[in-house]
């Protein structure tokens, strides 16, 4: 069987929402919409679940500040309490000031780098991969939607010219 | 048009008077002299008379000792604590003395907090006002008049807060040592700083900051309405440039504002950062009343155009000033814990041997429980979360200010009670009721304002 997609090529952003939602109340699954910059409002029209990155982050945070704080008093008080400049080794309360600057930072940085590493694994990004473009204008200045056919090619190819796509395409995708 | 509630009103009045009975009742049972002192030691000092000799002595050292000693003083007082006993009837009648005037200072102390918090609360609604203006936003337009009918309070908070400090100035209480003469001519350090420490030039420089913040309240405000009724956008541009003059002037009398009326309270100490700390505890506090108020005329149907992203905004400010308060609270708090210099250190010391509830959960409320609460988007827009964070702000911020004044002025003699509730609830209600007053005077949105139309559809 064979695997037809339409690409339905706009020059508007304006044009590309509304043909979203055109799309969406006809019913016809938009597989994907390529675009050179992010359009705004356009992950509502789709009708894309939000992002739970932000979550991510704040757990990393917390593993963040986990780690510090253990390494800092396994260290400076558990392993070898030595009076440095008559600071408070007794008890990692007493010398807690000093660590803030470090619990601080390490929480910031475990927050944003594994929050990056986050998203890099799961929009699939890497250095050597290959690039997904189905059509090298997408990066410049035309969008493209990606809109599966189920033997009505005919229907959606006139659906796509009447929402003001200035390109209708049915590829063979393998 | 916002019609002032009847019930408020009433509540308003009510809380006045409880505070204005409160507060009477707070100074007529102040101690009058030394017997009634020590019928007030003897009575809660079962067993524990030797803790209260070292607490007063340590305290003792901190206002009233000349620097270099503070310190010894201080160690002397905790290895001879059992040696009290024995101590001699000067030392007992000057420690009587001491306490008379912390004991005296309480119901003043209590009603310079909560003057001074109501004050500045204000006035940072009225830099964020400014801020506002200057940097032409979009989204707070539909705001400007709640936030002029806050900032309507400044004037008359000033003038009641002129007065107190006059009265300070006349003896009425020891608040400020070094507006004793006596304690000046014994005290080096004082009277080295008497060049800027003098009453004459400490209430001047009160008079033209309280009327420079005042004027500029006014005028704006005027310029703002009359802008509605007029032909083009020559008002508006006035008072872009006074919010820009305006911004310039308050962040220098802040500073000095800060030396003289907050730091000078415990005039050994100093630090260079302690005006923007104050700055960051009544801003965020400003912010925090700014949001209250728009929720509550939003709640009885009056501010048809914020939605929830202007809510979502204030939030966001006040989580961040949250932020940028405790930093600073930190960074002041941990230098000098650090190099742990003894003329800078006893400053803490204080706080944190007497004061140690209110001094860390000062910090408890104003950064963990807004940073937690305040740190996700979708809390941001819910009333009721913004509501009980921004009611812990504002108390964890009074807690600031009375940390900040009350171990100079009082010292181990602190408790929260009468003297202090009343005071707030004077201060709040007569708060309520200026602030109020002034929002049914004006239509809550403002006419010709050029962003006022973005503001009407901003959404986040």
């Amino acid at each position: 069987m064979s695997n037809k997609v339409i690409y339905a090529i706009y020059n508007d952003d304006d044009i590309l929402m509304d043909a979203v939602k055109k799309t969406r109340a006809a019913h016809h699954h938009i597989e994907e919409v390529f675009s050179p910059f992010p359009v705004h409002g356009l992950d509502k029209a789709m009708g894309i679940a939000p992002t739970r990155l932000a979550i991510c982050a704040f757990l990393y945070g917390c593993v963040g500040i986990s780690v510090a704080t253990a390494m800092m008093n396994y260290i400076m008080i558990q392993d070898w309490p030595q009076d440095i400049g008559g600071k408070p080794s007794f008890s990692y309360i007493e010398n807690m000031p000093a660590f803030v600057p470090i619990m601080f930072e390490l929480t910031v940085f475990f927050a944003a780098h594994l929050m990056v590493i986050t998203f890099y694994m799961r929009s699939k990004l890497w250095p050597f991969k290959e690039a997904e473009n189905p059509d090298v204008r997408t990066t410049d200045d035309h969008f493209l939607m990606e809109v599966a056919v189920h033997d009505n090619e005919e229907e959606l190819v006139s659906f796509f010219q009447n929402t003001g796509a200035v390109e209708v395409k049915v590829i063979d995708k393998h | 048009m916002y019609t002032f509630s009847s019930k408020l009103k009433t509540f308003s009045f009510v809380l006045m008077a409880i505070g204005f009975l409160g507060i009477g009742y707070g100074f007529y049972t102040a101690p009058k002299d030394i017997k009634e002192v020590e019928e007030i030691l003897a009575a809660d000092s079962h067993g524990t008379h030797a803790v209260k000799k070292e607490h007063g002595s340590t305290n003792e050292a901190n206002s009233h000792e000349v620097h270099g000693s503070t310190e010894e003083k201080h160690v002397e007082a905790k290895t001879s604590s059992q040696k009290h006993e024995v101590s001699s009837d000067d030392e007992h009648t000057e420690h009587l003395n001491h306490v008379l005037h912390q004991l005296q200072n309480k119901p003043w102390s209590a009603l310079y907090v909560a003057c001074i918090f109501f004050m500045l609360v204000s006035l940072g609604v009225l830099v964020f006002y400014a801020i506002q203006q200057v940097a032409q936003a979009g989204w707070s337009p539909v705001l400007f008049r709640v936030m002029q009918g806050i900032t309507s309070y400044l004037p008359v908070g000033a003038a009641l807060f002129f007065v107190l400090l006059i009265l300070c100035g006349l003896h009425f209480n020891h608040m400020f040592i070094w507006l004793d003469p006596e304690v000046v001519a014994t005290d080096k350090l004082i009277a080295n700083k008497t060049g800027y420490l003098n009453f004459p030039f400490w209430i001047v420089r009160a008079a033209i900051f309280l009327t420079g913040w005042s004027l500029y309240q006014y005028y704006s405000r005027k310029n703002c309405l009359a802008q509605d009724e007029a032909n083009d956008d020559l008002l508006y541009k006035k008072n872009f440039k006074l919010s820009a003059m305006f911004l310039v002037f308050f962040i220098v009398s802040e500073s000095i504002m800060s030396w003289d009326w907050i730091m000078s309270i415990d005039p050994h100490w100093f630090s260079t950062l302690f005006g923007w700390y104050v700055f960051a505890s009544f801003f965020v506090s400003g912010v925090t009343t700014i949001a209250l108020v728009t929720l509550y005329l939003k709640s009885r149907g009056y501010l048809e155009f914020v939605n929830n992203s202007h809510i979502h905004d204030l939030a966001k400010f006040m989580f961040g000033l949250s932020v940028f308060w405790t930093y600073l609270w930190f960074s002041q708090f941990m230098l000098i814990w650090y190099a742990n210099i003894p003329e800078e250190v006893t400053y803490f010391i204080t706080r944190i041997q007497l004061y140690n509830l209110p001094f860390f959960g000062a910090v408890v409320m104003n950064f963990l429980f807004p940073l937690l609460i305040l740190i996700n988007t979708d809390f941001k827009r819910i009333s009721w979360v913004i509501v009980m964070a921004g009611i812990v702000i504002l108390m964890g911020h009074y807690l600031d200010f009375f940390n900040m004044i009350m171990p100079g002025t009082v010292g181990d003699s602190w408790s929260i009670g009468v003297s202090e509730i009343a005071s707030i609830l004077f201060f709040l209600g007569l708060f309520i009721y200026v602030v109020f007053t002034a929002l049914s005077k004006s239509p809550l949105l403002a006419k010709r304002n050029p962003f006022i139309e973005e503001s009407k559809h901003f959404h986040y």
